[in-house]
């Protein structure tokens, strides 16, 4: 068994609003539905909430936060899953049911696993 | 010195064996040890033993063999090096790489000494090898030089110069694409018959870029000591075997062969291209065109839906074969299978070929003003040029023929074709009765 982690890129929206609630329900169905491959998952508040973190020079710098993010964006990172599958074509077949898969991307990244 | 000389001939002929060989074996020893890489440098190996010895020793009774135990055991080194190397912890993964589960489920040893793999499970291992380079996670560049590497043994220099790249670029991306089939794990295996249509396309332009990037090279000479049109062709023959009841493969190998039977009819002795019109047909392969159009009535036969590019492009083709000149050509056939092309896939190229016939049916005019809605490129000002001087319009024709000699690649194949015409619309011009430039208005006489 291999993990992926897929990232969800889509309108940079604030989940918790209302008008969201019908997308979100559309997300938790993919969840039930796929318990027994999805290890972890996580929805993000928008990006107008992001902190970037960098420590200057070397570890125990000045410690500089900037406001995120970079650049208005069309899709934004707004979540992942961590799915356990075979091999890509397996996990590909289950980020395809992911609702981002088709209201924006989902990203499929294989997560390094320690031998 | 002569005897140096054939020992070069050998050696260039046993390199071709050990290239085609090694292809079968490559694709078995992926499966056996799990690794593209690791599979990869054992062949390679072994193809430098085999290219040691045999232009020397003579190749062996069963070079297939030779070469299949040769690579088995070079591969076992690298896992024992590679397990010195990495310390105790890896050995016992490493270990279990060496016995992989075979296709019916049962466990196979690698056994450097053991028979030979019969042929059906080399077949299964080709195509599973075809399929990983043409998977569709990865870039359609990545599978061109992924297939040129693995498919057509061609070394990185080899592959840099067929795809106009440099070696440094495609030994990038080669490594590249190896890390992603194994980290991501693109599975090794032969997709099934349903999802057969979704992978096959993919798998189809990989060979057809091929030859077309061997049949064309659209910018600089055909420097590479490769015939990589030859090489397409038979992965297209492989794919054709491996897959007999495929429509698509069999429309691309069609195409290809129907394509190939004028390439002795494309270029001229000082090493011009010659135009459609300008070939002599008398020098077309015949019995290519016979096979093509064979494989093209198979393919039709077989296929239960809409006509796909491969076939329309094929049937273009055929068309062309089926007649005795250029002169006789059924435009209105050519121009109907067009327009069916463009439904499939558009393509500026597509388009552009579709005006010219359109031309050849005798409307010019018609075709002029559909060339307004094609973007801009040098092969249609030059198709232009040629509708304007048969208006005999041809001072508007130079104008065009120098854009489009300006706006093409220095070595563009057609470059002195087109500089042929450009002097002879001149010639014309100034033949012509003033005043030699008229306004662009409707002539009175139809075409």
């Amino acid at each position: 068994m291999a993990q992926y982690l897929a990232l969800t890129y889509t309108a940079d929206v604030d989940w918790w609003a209302p008008e969201q609630a019908e997308e979100l329900a559309e997300y938790r169905k993919f969840g039930v539905e796929y318990a027994e491959q999805v290890k972890a998952s996580a929805v993000l508040h928008p990006t107008a909430t992001a902190t970037v973190v960098r420590v200057e020079g070397a570890r125990g710098g000045p410690v500089i936060t900037t406001d995120g993010p970079y650049a208005e964006t069309k899709e934004a990172l707004t979540g992942y899953y961590l799915i356990e599958a075979d091999d890509l074509e397996a996990a590909v077949k289950i980020a395809a049911e992911i609702p981002a898969a088709w209201g924006g991307a989902v990203e499929v990244r294989p997560v390094i696993v320690a031998r | 010195m002569s005897q140096r000389a054939t020992l070069n001939e050998r050696y260039v002929a046993v390199a071709d064996t050990i290239r085609i060989e090694g292809t079968r074996i490559l694709a078995t020893l992926i499966r056996t040890v799990g690794d593209v890489q690791l599979a990869e440098d054992a062949v390679q190996e072994a193809a430098l033993a085999a290219l040691g010895a045999w232009p020397v020793t003579g190749v062996p009774p069963e070079p297939r063999a030779w070469l299949t135990v040769t690579a088995r055991r070079k591969a076992i080194d690298i896992i024992r090096r590679e397990r010195a190397r990495a310390g105790k912890e890896r050995a016992g993964a490493e270990l279990q790489d060496l016995t992989r589960r075979h296709p019916d489920g049962s466990l196979e040893a690698l056994d450097p000494d053991g028979a030979l793999d019969p042929d059906e499970v080399v077949q299964d291992d080709l195509l599973r090898l075809i399929f990983t380079c043409c998977h569709p996670s990865l870039s359609p560049p990545t599978r061109v030089a992924l297939a040129l590497r693995t498919l057509c043994g061609l070394s990185p220099a080899q592959i840099a110069a067929v795809l106009l790249t440099t070696e440094v670029a495609t030994t990038k991306r080669l490594v590249r694409a190896r890390q992603k089939i194994a980290a991501a794990r693109i599975p090794y295996r032969v997709p099934a018959e349903d999802e057969l249509p979704d992978r096959l396309p993919a798998v189809c332009a990989v060979i057809h870029s091929l030859y077309t990037a061997g049949h064309a090279p659209s910018e600089g000479e055909a420097a590479y000591d490769v015939d990589v049109c030859a090489e397409a062709i038979r992965l297209a023959e492989l794919l054709h075997t491996l897959l007999p009841d495929q429509p698509t493969p069999t429309a691309v190998l069609s195409l290809l062969l129907l394509t190939e039977a004028r390439r002795p009819a494309r270029v001229d002795d000082a090493g011009d291209v010659v135009t459609l019109d300008l070939q002599d047909r008398s020098r077309w392969d015949q019995s290519l065109i016979t096979r093509g159009v064979a494989l093209l009535n198979e393919s039709l036969e077989r296929s239960n839906r809409q006509a796909d590019a491969y076939q329309l492009q094929a049937a273009i083709a055929a068309e062309h074969a089926r007649v005795p000149s250029y002169t006789a050509t059924d435009w209105r056939e050519i121009v109907r299978l067009y327009d069916l092309l463009l439904e499939v896939s558009p393509s500026p190229a597509a388009e552009l070929a579709r005006v010219v016939a359109i031309a050849e049916t005798g409307q010019v005019d018609a075709a002029l003003k559909l060339l307004d809605g094609i973007p801009q490129s040098s092969r249609r000002h030059a198709i232009r040029g040629e509708l304007l001087a048969r208006q005999s319009r041809y001072s508007e024709a130079v104008d065009e023929l120098d854009e489009a000699l300006a706006t093409a690649a220095a070595a563009h194949p057609e470059r002195a074709h087109r500089a042929r015409r450009r002097d002879r619309f001149q010639q014309l011009a100034a033949e012509q009765p003033a005043p030699a430039r008229p306004a662009r208005q409707p002539r009175a006489a139809g075409d």
